[in-house]
């Protein structure tokens, strides 16, 4: 009996401690849909090992909110070369929180709407928020933001958590931008037509397309996709005169990382062509660079919102918190 | 001539390999033994009388009427176990009581009745008492107060006494043979002690294995063993 | 004190170090960052949101104990009432399945019965009727606590109606009661007694209940106390709210669990009669019918979850996801889990039972003796996510905490298990001195030899029962590891409850199967260990 305690005790601590290997390649991490097999991940990882000559390893840690939390938990002792995904409403908590560093890369050029000229963080793409909702199921869609909050038990609608999603986190600043100190009730009013919260976009998205509920919270250039790829109208965006708020999707070289320089070349790779003009057909966003004739049709032809919403980073960074338990106050009643 | 008290007739119960084969009769108004050692058969015997069981062969008689199919209750006998006679949360009085009626509503006369039985066995004043408030004899006592409001023929006693004193136990078998007596019941009791049956048994009958192997007046039955297994139990020479 | 025996302490003063000593640390730590004495000021943690909370808990957890016993309470009394029928035996060992399942696991088997494309929506479908909704929030997590404790509510009681004399059916058939008149004069008074302590339990389970409301709570206004102190933690990494929930989760699992131990009496034992009585209201055609009716109701109830898993699972895409390489890897972590977090049970809890046997057969100090197996099994009052947090807060950031998740996790499911370990070994230990002390003394055998020649020889097969046991339950568990756990490959359950978050259901259904086979594998394994150790030991 001892000796067969003695090889158990053995086999397990080897598998114990294999777990967790390190490897030397750039590792990446990103939200879920980025490195889905349909998603940019494949193709970007192809192009930039062969500029570089070297491997990357993508590691996918949910929705992009998450991203942030994880690099917080993981500190310094983190993996993380390179973090893509975060958007401009995490930036300033990114960098107090000392999980990012200065790319050092100088002025790039960027086809935004806003001007960029973060030390930080490099734009990869940016889109709208927008109500998607199925047009055979819902043949009137909510006409703005007041008609989707006060329409009552109107038709179920599915959205992403804030503390997880940055489109769950950008709807919930949406709200704020227009309702001010009254989100809390505008949340309370919109509650009864949630079918339910989920913690990333993909599950909120694969739920909606499977029928669960006529509408879910995406992007304005969601349609492009079902457009392109299943050539069908089906799927709309519904336009709010309220305004739309904006996402910027950005990257950063992480604190943890000690291949700093390989990590500084993958983000001047992202203002590249080669980056850029994979963007629209995978991740089905507006790239940060303006491609010319290698953007789509359909992306010109999408409806683009008459005004713009985005807060000020700083803004967010001191109200995020308040806002989420406001949100989990409101939602829990 | 009068029908007896209780008739076992050509019973037959089969319980895996064992097996009980046997008959009796009991004279009415009179107390009948059943002694014989633990596993001989004794209380499968009460059980098939009082229809806990039913026989795979032969019949169950009671002044004459075959009962052999009926449930337990709608036959005219009362069954005295060793122990749980009594219901642990209801009081002396609700004990009695659920002879009268099982689901507890009385009349006035029942009550009455009710507390007059409990008198009678000499519990005056104990009547609102739980069973752990009473002793083992006082317990037993509500059980032959609740037999007695029951006014059932024939009492069965499936060795109610055994975990009582000497002293106890005798004053228990004679109020039990004064009961008999007033209310002119058949009393069958199985035990284990030859005294018990000396005390208050006309005759008696000696189970082995699940067969009746001897029967006859009490006295007669133990004091000439016939056969060497009730000689055995006895523990006396055995007389040919 | 007996000659020749001394008390030995330190083996249970060691365990008592690990547990409660363990979870004692963790609430020091969560007290010692806690909001009344954190920058914030006091009670900053206590929100509005915090009370509704511990509200939802508390609602879903009575809800789920009401609809528990109003369905275990005829089903038992079924079951009683009929103790011979084809297929009985098997039943009751049926019922003793969902104690063992993985809770990832039957959360799958619940949702592809009940759930939005689940047997039964399918079915009204096809029928032309409205589907089911989807199974979110309250009513998914109901269903799913009726199915876990509902059967454990059967087996808790089934007892009460076996303890029940024979004398006493007699004298109901001899006085001639009703089925009602059993019920209300026979059953209903012990039922009394033993009702309360099982509703506690049960309201206990469902209090701490985690995974269930992880996978089957639907935002924010279906989440319990327990998922709120995950979410704060890895999902906000709000230190100051995730310590004011877990605070509020031990002192409302302390004032319950006092309740449970004051309500729950000592169990009558059950007389040995050689043959079943037949209940005098046994033959009654209406309440033959009842039964038929109750107990196919709960057959079906707990049979269809666990058809379901294995019928999706064989239909799935079985080659796809077994050819990948990281099924097999998280496979094999789950089994490392596992097997560490059973040993681990199984030494803390020898040595915590061997003290325990001392006080109580050699110095006579049984109450104290019991007092330290109480100790020993905190782990109803300090859940394991309060557990892990203590730990997490004790260890981050000076640790790597989430380097460590395996050991992490297998060390939390080590405490968690150890309560069955010291049911199952404590009583084995206990007979052994009381049978053998005199003799060992009086031969002059003791140390390491006695142990050998008179305990071993008693103990491997309850020894490696437990530790099979202790095995296969943190095998499967979700609970540590999703609070310790980065990568979503890292074990089996993690892997299920990913593939389920982003409603994946025929991978699901295959890697749920796995689950249950690696766990079932681990548990054979070990309970074989002790077989053939047994077989060893007599030759």
């Amino acid at each position: 009996m001892s000796r067969i305690i003695t090889v158990l005790l053995l086999v397990l601590t080897t598998s114990l401690t294999t777990g967790t290997a390190r490897t030397e390649p750039l590792t990446i991490y990103t939200y879920d849909s980025f490195v889905s097999d349909w998603g940019p991940g494949p193709e970007v990882q192809k192009r930039f090992e062969v500029r570089c000559g070297c491997e990357t390893e993508w590691v996918a840690v949910g929705d992009a909110a998450s991203l942030l939390t994880r690099l917080r938990l993981e500190g310094a002792a983190g993996n993380a070369d390179v973090v893509l995904g975060l958007d401009t409403n995490l930036m300033t908590e990114a960098v107090e929180s000392g999980v990012v560093s200065e790319h050092g890369l100088g002025q790039m050029d960027f086809d935004l709407p806003i001007t960029w000229d973060d030390p930080v963080f490099v734009p990869f793409d940016y889109g709208y928020f927008a109500v998607i909702y199925d047009s055979e199921v819902l043949a009137e869609p909510p006409a703005s933001l007041a008609d989707l909050v006060s329409g009552g038990s109107g038709p179920d609608f599915i959205i992403q958590d804030p503390r997880t999603s940055t489109p769950g986190l950008g709807l919930m600043l949406w709200v704020r931008t227009v309702y001010g100190d009254d989100a809390a009730a505008a949340w309370e009013d919109l509650s009864s037509r949630l079918l339910t919260v989920t913690q990333g976009w993909s599950e909120a998205y694969g739920l909606f397309l499977e029928g669960e509920a006529p509408m879910v919270l995406s992007y304005t250039t969601s349609p492009a996709y079902h457009q392109m790829v299943e050539e069908t109208d089906r799927y709309k965006a519904a336009m709010f005169p309220e305004g739309h708020y904006m996402q910027i999707e950005v990257a950063a070289i992480a604190a943890s990382t000690d291949q700093p320089d390989l990590a500084r070349d993958f983000l001047s790779f992202i203002g590249t062509p080669e980056f850029q003009n994979v963007i629209p057909t995978t991740n089905w966003m507006y790239p940060a660079v303006d491609p010319g004739d290698a953007l789509p049709s359909v992306f010109r032809e999408l409806p683009t919102p008459e005004i713009s919403l985005l807060l000020e980073p700083d803004a967010v960074a001191v109200h995020r918190s308040d806002w989420i338990r406001e949100w989990q106050e409101a939602l829990s009643r | 001539m009068p029908h007896p008290g209780l008739e076992l007739r050509n019973l037959s119960f089969d319980f895996g390999p064992w097996s009980l084969r046997a008959s009796l009769t009991a004279e009415p108004g009179h107390v009948t033994a059943v002694l014989g050692a633990s596993g001989a058969g004794k209380s499968t015997l009460l059980a098939l009388a009082a229809g806990f069981e039913r026989p795979d062969a032969g019949q169950v008689r009671v002044h004459g009427e075959t009962v052999t199919n009926l449930p337990p209750a709608r036959r005219p006998v009362a069954t005295l176990f060793q122990e749980h006679n009594l219901f642990a949360h209801l009081t002396a009085f609700q004990n009695v009581a659920l002879g009268l009626d099982p689901g507890l509503r009385l009349t006035e006369d029942q009550r009455r009745c009710a507390t007059a039985a409990l008198s009678r066995v000499g519990l005056d004043g104990k009547e609102s008492r739980l069973p752990r408030a009473l002793s083992g004899g006082e317990r037993q006592r509500v059980a032959i107060a609740r037999t007695l409001v029951m006014r059932r023929p024939v009492l069965l006693l499936d060795e109610p006494f055994a975990a009582l004193g000497p002293s106890l136990r005798r004053n228990m078998l004679d109020l039990v043979d004064g009961f008999r007596r007033d209310q002119g019941m058949t009393v069958v009791m199985v035990t284990h002690d030859p005294a018990d049956a000396r005390r208050i048994a006309e005759s008696a009958a000696f189970m082995h294995d699940g067969r009746i192997l001897s029967s006859g007046p009490t006295a007669e039955l133990l004091d000439n063993p016939r056969i060497p297994e009730l000689a055995d139990y006895l523990g006396v020479p055995h007389t040919p | 004190m007996m000659v020749g025996h001394r008390t030995r302490l330190w083996p249970g003063l060691a365990a008592l170090a690990a547990s409660p000593g363990l979870a004692i640390l963790a609430i020091a730590t969560l007290l010692a960052a806690s909001p009344g004495m954190g920058p914030a000021g006091p009670g900053s943690g206590f929100d509005s949101y915090i009370w509704r909370v511990l509200g939802f808990t508390l609602v879903q957890a009575g809800l789920s104990t009401i609809l528990s016993l109003a369905f275990a309470l005829p089903l038992t009394r079924a079951l009683a009432r009929r103790p011979v029928f084809p297929g009985r035996s098997l039943m009751v060992k049926l019922f003793g399945l969902p104690l063992v399942l993985p809770v990832i696991v039957a959360v799958f088997g619940i949702t592809a019965v009940w759930g939005h494309n689940g047997a039964i929506s399918n079915a009204l479908e096809a029928m032309g009727l409205p589907g089911l909704s989807p199974l979110y929030g309250l009513s998914g997590i109901l269903i799913a606590h009726t199915f876990f404790n509902m059967p454990l509510g059967v087996r808790l009681l089934l007892p009460v109606w076996d303890s029940i004399p024979g004398e006493t059916w007699r004298l109901a058939g001899q006085l001639g009661m009703n089925s009602w008149q059993i019920f209300r004069l026979i059953e209903f008074p012990r039922l009394m007694a033993a009702v309360p302590g099982v509703a506690m339990l049960i309201f206990l389970l469902c209090f701490s209940s985690f995974t269930v409301v992880l996978v089957l709570g639907g935002g924010p206004r279906a989440t319990t106390l327990e998922v709120a102190i995950w979410q704060a933690l890895r999902l906000d990494f709000d230190i100051d709210r995730a310590v004011a929930l877990a605070l509020l989760q031990v002192s409302a699992c302390l004032i319950a669990g006092i309740l449970f131990y004051r309500l729950s009496r000592t169990p009558i034992s059950a007389p040995t009669e050689e043959r079943q009585v037949v209940r005098p209201d046994a033959a009654s055609r209406f309440g033959l019918l009842a039964d038929i009716v109750w107990l196919t109701a709960g057959f079906l109830w707990v049979m269809a979850p666990l058809v379901a898993i294995t019928v999706s699972g064989l239909a799935g895409p079985v080659a796809d996801v077994l050819g990948r390489a990281n099924i097999w890897a998280a496979a094999g972590r789950s089994a490392a889990v596992g097997v560490s977090a059973g040993f681990l049970a199984l030494i803390i809890g020898l040595m915590l039972a061997t003290t325990a046997r001392d006080l109580a057969v050699r110095s006579r100090r049984s109450r104290l003796a019991d007092w330290l197996e109480i100790a020993g099994s905190q782990t109803l009052i300090v859940s394991p996510v309060v557990l892990g947090a203590g730990l997490f807060l004790l260890l981050f950031p000076r640790v790597p905490v989430f380097d460590w998740a395996l050991p992490l996790a297998a060390l939390v499911n080590g405490l968690v298990t150890l309560p069955y370990v010291l049911r199952l070994v404590g009583p084995v230990l206990r007979r052994t001195a009381e049978h053998h002390d005199r003799l060992c003394a009086g031969i002059g055998l003791s140390g390491i030899s006695r142990f050998r020649i008179v305990e071993w020889p008693a103990l491997r097969r309850p020894a490696a029962t437990a530790m099979a046991l202790a095995s296969a339950l943190a095998t499967g568990d979700l609970t540590a590891i999703v609070l310790f756990g980065l990568d979503p490959d890292t074990t089996l359950a993690l892997l299920l409850y990913s593939a389920l978050g982003s409603y994946r259901m025929d991978q699901a259904a295959v890697i749920a199967l796995l689950l249950v086979a690696t766990c079932l594998s681990v548990f054979i394994v070990i309970e074989g260990l002790g077989r053939a150790a047994s077989r060893i030991g007599t030759s």
